[in-house]
C-alpha cells in the first residue's frame, strides 16, 4: 500500500520529469523557431479538479518586458533554497537550457538579447486565451487571483482600479485576495467589492476596532468540482499597515493569524472539504513556514514575492505553487481528489509569450477601450535609454530603474542622499528604447507618490537602513515583509545579511565626498512612498519625468555602492 | 478636556444562568499622554481615561487602572459570569473629572 | 532648504518609533516591577501574555493577558518613558482571569506582565514586540 506521502513524492518526481522535458523542449523548439501556442498549452488533463492561478499582475494589461532578479538572497534555513536561487543556478536546478525561452522568462542573464529574440511576456488578453484553453480541457476549472491586481499603472491610478476590474471580470475569476488594492483606500475597495462578481477572500482581514473578522471579506469559499468539495481559503498580505500606509485603510487589521488559519482549515474539513487550497499573498518564505505550522492544507497558491517556479515546492504534504508577476505566467494545477484526499497533482507554469499566444479578441478590445481615453498621455515619449542601459528593478539591493529614480531625486530635489522603496513590481525598458510616460508610471504609480525632502541625522539614516534590512533578512520568515532593500542614492554601504538587526549595516559613505556618514551630522534626504500621512512634495513621476526630459537619453552606470557580505 | 467622548459596549442580550460571556468595550478618547509637544514646542497636558470598571447588579466584574500608554480610544475585552438577569454598568473616569457610564441589560432564560 | 513644521513633526514621530530603547527606560520598568513585587520572586508558570511579534502600528498594539485564578494582572512596557500600562483587578463575577487591550509602544521592546495569585505570590511573563518603520512592501 502506497502512503499518501509516498504518492506525493512520486507525483513530485513525475512532475519534475514533466517539467524537465517540457522546459527542455521549449529550448529546442525555440532554437528551431517553433515555439507554438499549442506547445505552451500542452497538458494531459489529470484528476478531477483544475486550479488556475494568476497573481501580482500589478495592472499590467499589456505585454511587458520584465527582468527577473540577479540577487534574491535567502537567510537562515532558506539560504540557497528555492526561490533564493537565480541565473545559472536556477537553470541548473530546473534543467533549463541556456538560451531557451524559459531561460529568458525565468532568469536574468542575457536579458536584452533574449528579450529581442523572444519578445514581451504577459498581456491579460493572452492570459484570457490561456484560461479559456484550460477551460476547454476542463470547463469548471477554478480561476484564482492572488491579488496585487488593482495597482501599478497609469490607467489603474487614474481610474482607481476600474480599468483592471473591468478587464479581469471578463476572465471570470472565482475568488481573489488582496494587498496593494487597499492603497486605493478602504472606501474605494468596498466600492469595487460591492460589484465584484466573485468571492473576496481573506481569513486574516479583521475589523481593527472590535477585533472581529471583517464583514467585507469571507474567510473561504466552497466549490463543487468533479465530485469533490474544494475549499479555497484566502490569506491577504499580513503586513498591510506596516508596508503600506495604514491610514488609508484604518478599519482593517491583518497579520498572519496562523492559529485562525488552522481553525479555518479544521472548519472547512469539518464541513466536508475534500481538498483545502489557500490563495495566499503571504510571500513565498512565509508560505513555506505556514505550510509547516498549519496542518491540513493541500495546496498553497503563493503570491507577493513575485517568484516564478517551474515546479511546486513540497512542504510535508502541502504543495506551494509560485506563479510570478506582472502577467508573465499562469499556473495550471490539476488535482486528483478522491475519498477526501489529494491523491496526486500535475502542474505547469505557463509562460505567456505575447508573440506566440494569440490574444483573446474580446479582452484585447476591452483593454484598448480602457486605454483609449488616456492614449496621448500613455504614449508620450519622455526620453530614451542609452544603448548600454537596461532599466529594470528586481533584485535585493538595486536596480537601474531605482538608480535612475534616486539620481532624479538628488538632482531635482537638491539632496545629499535619496531613498526609493524596495518594491518588486515594475517592468523593464530595453536599451535604446523610447521611454514613454506609461513606462515611467509602471514603476512609480501609487496613491502616495509624494517626493519628500527632509533632514535626517546619520544615526537616523542608519536606523532606517537597519530596520528595512531586518524586514528582508530576519531569519524568521514571519518577520519578512517580502519587499527588497530600500534603494539608496548618494550613499554607499556595506551589509552583512547574516547579522542581527542593528549590526548589519556599516561603512555608510556619502558618495559625493567619500566621507563616512557621521551619526551626529544632518543630511538632506529626498525620497518617496512614505507611509506617513500628510507627506508633502511633488509626485515622484513628475520628479523623474523632469529629470529624464533634461537628460534626453538616460544612461545608468552599474551600481557598485552596495557591498554585500554573508550571501 | 476631551470632546465627543462616546462609550460603546458589546454584550450578548441573553445568557443561561451561570454562563460565561465575552464583553467588549470601546470609548472614543484621545488619551493625550502628557508627553507630546505642540507645534510651538509646548507640552500638551495629559488628559486620559484613568479608570474603568464593569459591574453586574452591584458586583464587580473587572477593575482597570489605565496609564498613558493605553492607546487612543481605549478598548477592553474580558469575560463575565452571569448568575441572573440584570444590568451591566460600565464606568469610565476621565482625568478632567468627567465620568462616563453605559448600561446593558441581559436576560437569563 | 525648507523643512515644514509638518515634516519636523513627522520626523519626531519617526525618531520616537525608531529610537533604540534607552537604558534608562528599562531601568524604570525594573524599578516599577520591583516596587510591585516588593522583594518577592516571580514564578514563570500560569500567566499567558499574547502580543504580536511585529506591531502593525506602535500606537495600537493589541495584547492579551490570562492567568487562571489571579486576583490582579499588571502590564508594563520595558521601553516606554513611563513603564506602567494598565492594572487589571478581577472581581467576583469575572468569567475568567483574562483581559485584552491595546497599548502604545515607543519602539521595539519587551512587554511584561505580572500576575498576583490569591496566595499573594507573583507570576511573570514577557514578550518582545517589534515596532518597525516598514514602508517597503512588494
Amino acid at each position: 500500500m502506497i502512503s499518501r506521502r509516498d504518492f506525493l513524492q512520486a507525483s513530485m518526481a513525475a512532475s519534475a520529469i514533466v517539467g524537465a522535458s517540457g522546459f527542455g523542449q521549449w529550448g529546442k523548439l525555440a532554437a528551431q523557431q517553433l515555439l507554438t501556442q499549442d506547445q505552451l498549452l500542452e497538458f494531459d488533463t489529470f484528476g478531477n479538479v483544475t486550479l488556475i492561478h494568476i497573481t501580482d499582475i500589478h495592472a499590467q494589461l499589456k505585454p511587458i518586458w520584465f527582468r527577473e532578479p540577479e540577487i534574491n538572497l535567502g537567510v537562515g534555513d532558506n539560504k540557497g533554497a528555492v526561490p533564493h536561487i537565480t541565473g545559472a543556478d536556477f537553470r541548473r536546478a530546473y534543467g533549463i537550457e541556456d538560451g531557451s525561452p524559459s531561460h529568458y522568462a525565468l532568469t536574468y542573464n542575457d536579458f536584452t538579447s533574449l528579450a529581442r529574440g523572444y519578445g514581451r511576456l504577459g498581456g491579460i488578453d493572452r492570459v484570457a486565451t490561456v484560461v479559456n484553453a484550460i477551460r476547454g480541457d476542463r470547463p469548471d476549472a477554478i480561476l484564482l487571483d492572488g491579488g496585487d491586481t488593482w495597482h501599478g499603472s497609469y490607467t489603474c491610478y487614474h481610474t482607481q482600479g476600474q480599468d483592471v476590474v473591468n478587464v479581469m471580470n471578463m476572465l471570470k475569476p472565482d475568488a481573489m485576495t488582496f494587498h496593494w488594492e487597499f492603497t486605493l483606500g478602504s472606501e474605494r475597495v468596498r466600492e469595487h467589492l460591492s460589484n465584484l462578481p466573485y468571492a473576496a477572500l481573506g481569513q486574516n482581514i479583521f475589523d481593527s476596532e472590535w477585533d472581529e473578522p471583517a464583514e467585507d471579506f469571507a474567510p473561504y469559499k466552497f466549490f463543487e468540482r468533479g465530485g469533490a468539495k474544494v475549499a479555497v481559503i484566502g490569506q491577504a498580505f499580513p503586513y498591510m499597515p506596516i508596508a503600506n500606509p495604514g491610514w488609508m485603510f484604518p478599519e482593517y487589521s491583518f497579520g498572519i493569524r496562523d492559529e485562525r488559519m488552522q481553525e479555518m482549515v479544521n472548519e472547512v474539513r469539518g464541513m466536508g472539504a475534500d481538498v483545502v487550497v489557500v490563495l495566499s499573498h503571504n510571500g513565498f518564505d512565509v508560505d513555506k513556514a505556514m505550510a509547516s505550522r498549519v496542518q491540513g492544507i493541500d495546496v498553497i497558491l503563493s503570491g507577493h514575492t513575485h517568484d516564478a517556479l517551474p515546479e511546486p515546492y513540497l512542504v510535508n504534504e502541502t504543495i506551494v505553487v509560485a506563479s510570478g508577476s506582472n502577467g508573465k505566467f499562469v499556473s495550471r494545477v490539476d488535482l486528483d481528489i478522491r475519498d477526501g484526499r489529494m491523491m496526486g497533482f500535475k502542474h505547469k507554469l505557463i509562460p505567456i509569450f505575447a508573440d506566440v499566444i494569440t490574444p483573446d479578441a474580446d479582452v484585447a478590445a476591452a483593454i484598448d477601450a480602457e486605454r483609449a481615453p488616456f492614449a496621448d498621455q500613455l504614449n508620450e515619449v519622455i526620453g530614451k535609454t542609452a544603448e548600454d542601459t537596461l532599466l529594470y528593478r528586481r533584485g535585493n539591493f538595486n536596480g537601474s530603474w531605482d538608480d535612475l529614480i534616486c539620481q532624479a531625486l538628488i538632482d531635482e530635489r537638491d539632496a545629499d542622499i535619496s531613498m526609493s522603496p524596495g518594491v518588486r513590481w515594475g517592468p523593464s525598458v530595453l536599451p535604446g528604447q523610447e521611454i514613454t510616460r506609461e513606462d515611467l508610471w509602471n514603476v512609480t504609480s501609487m496613491t502616495y507618490p509624494n517626493a519628500y525632502r527632509t533632514e535626517m541625522t546619520g544615526e537616523f539614516i542608519h536606523t532606517i537602513m537597519e530596520d528595512v534590512a531586518d524586514n528582508l533578512f530576519n531569519e524568521d520568515p514571519y518577520y519578512q515583509q517580502g519587499g527588497d532593500m530600500v534603494r539608496v542614492g548618494g550613499m554607499g554601504y556595506k551589509i552583512d545579511i547574516t547579522k542581527p538587526i542593528g549590526s548589519r549595516i556599516s561603512e555608510m559613505t556619502l558618495l559625493k565626498t567619500g566621507e563616512l556618514i557621521d551619526p551626529a551630522k544632518t543630511y538632506v534626504v529626498a525620497g518617496w512612498a512614505s507611509v506617513n500621512e500628510g507627506t508633502e512634495g511633488p509626485a515622484i513621476w513628475d520628479v523623474v519625468e523632469n529629470y529624464i526630459r533634461r537628460q534626453g537619453t538616460v544612461s545608468v552606470a552599474p551600481n557598485t555602492s552596495v557591498q554585500v557580505v554573508g550571501a | 478636556m476631551a470632546d465627543n467622548v462616546t462609550p460603546r459596549v458589546r454584550v450578548p442580550r441573553e445568557a443561561s444562568a451561570g454562563e460565561v460571556i465575552t464583553i467588549k468595550t470601546l470609548i472614543s478618547h484621545p488619551m493625550e499622554s502628557g508627553q507630546r509637544k505642540d507645534g510651538d514646542g509646548n507640552p500638551i497636558p495629559r488628559s486620559i481615561i484613568n479608570h474603568f470598571t464593569c459591574d453586574f447588579n452591584g458586583q464587580n466584574v473587572i477593575d482597570v487602572v489605565l496609564e498613558p500608554a493605553i492607546s487612543t480610544n481605549p478598548y477592553f475585552e474580558f469575560q463575565a459570569t452571569v448568575p441572573e438577569s440584570g444590568t451591566f454598568t460600565f464606568t469610565w473616569n476621565d482625568d478632567d473629572g468627567s465620568v462616563y457610564t453605559e448600561t446593558k441589560d441581559i436576560a437569563v432564560a | 532648504m525648507q523643512i515644514t513644521r509638518r515634516n519636523t513633526l513627522l520626523m519626531t514621530v519617526g525618531t520616537a518609533i525608531a529610537a533604540a530603547v534607552p537604558f534608562k527606560a528599562m531601568a524604570n520598568a525594573d524599578a516599577a516591577i520591583d516596587a510591585l513585587l516588593n522583594g518577592a520572586e516571580a514564578g514563570s508558570e500560569g500567566l499567558t501574555l499574547i502580543a504580536p511579534e511585529i506591531a502593525e502600528n506602535g500606537n495600537t498594539v493589541p495584547i492579551e493577558v490570562n492567568a487562571p485564578g489571579a486576583t490582579m494582572i499588571a502590564v508594563f512596557a520595558g521601553g516606554n518613558p513611563t513603564p506602567e500600562v494598565a492594572t487589571f483587578t478581577f472581581g467576583p463575577l469575572a468569567g475568567s482571569h483574562s483581559a485584552s487591550t491595546r497599548m502604545r509602544l515607543a519602539g521595539t521592546q519587551d512587554v511584561i506582565a505580572i500576575a498576583q495569585m490569591p496566595d499573594g505570590s507573583f507570576v511573570r511573563a514577557s514578550q518582545e514586540v517589534k515596532v518597525t518603520i516598514g514602508g517597503c512592501g512588494g
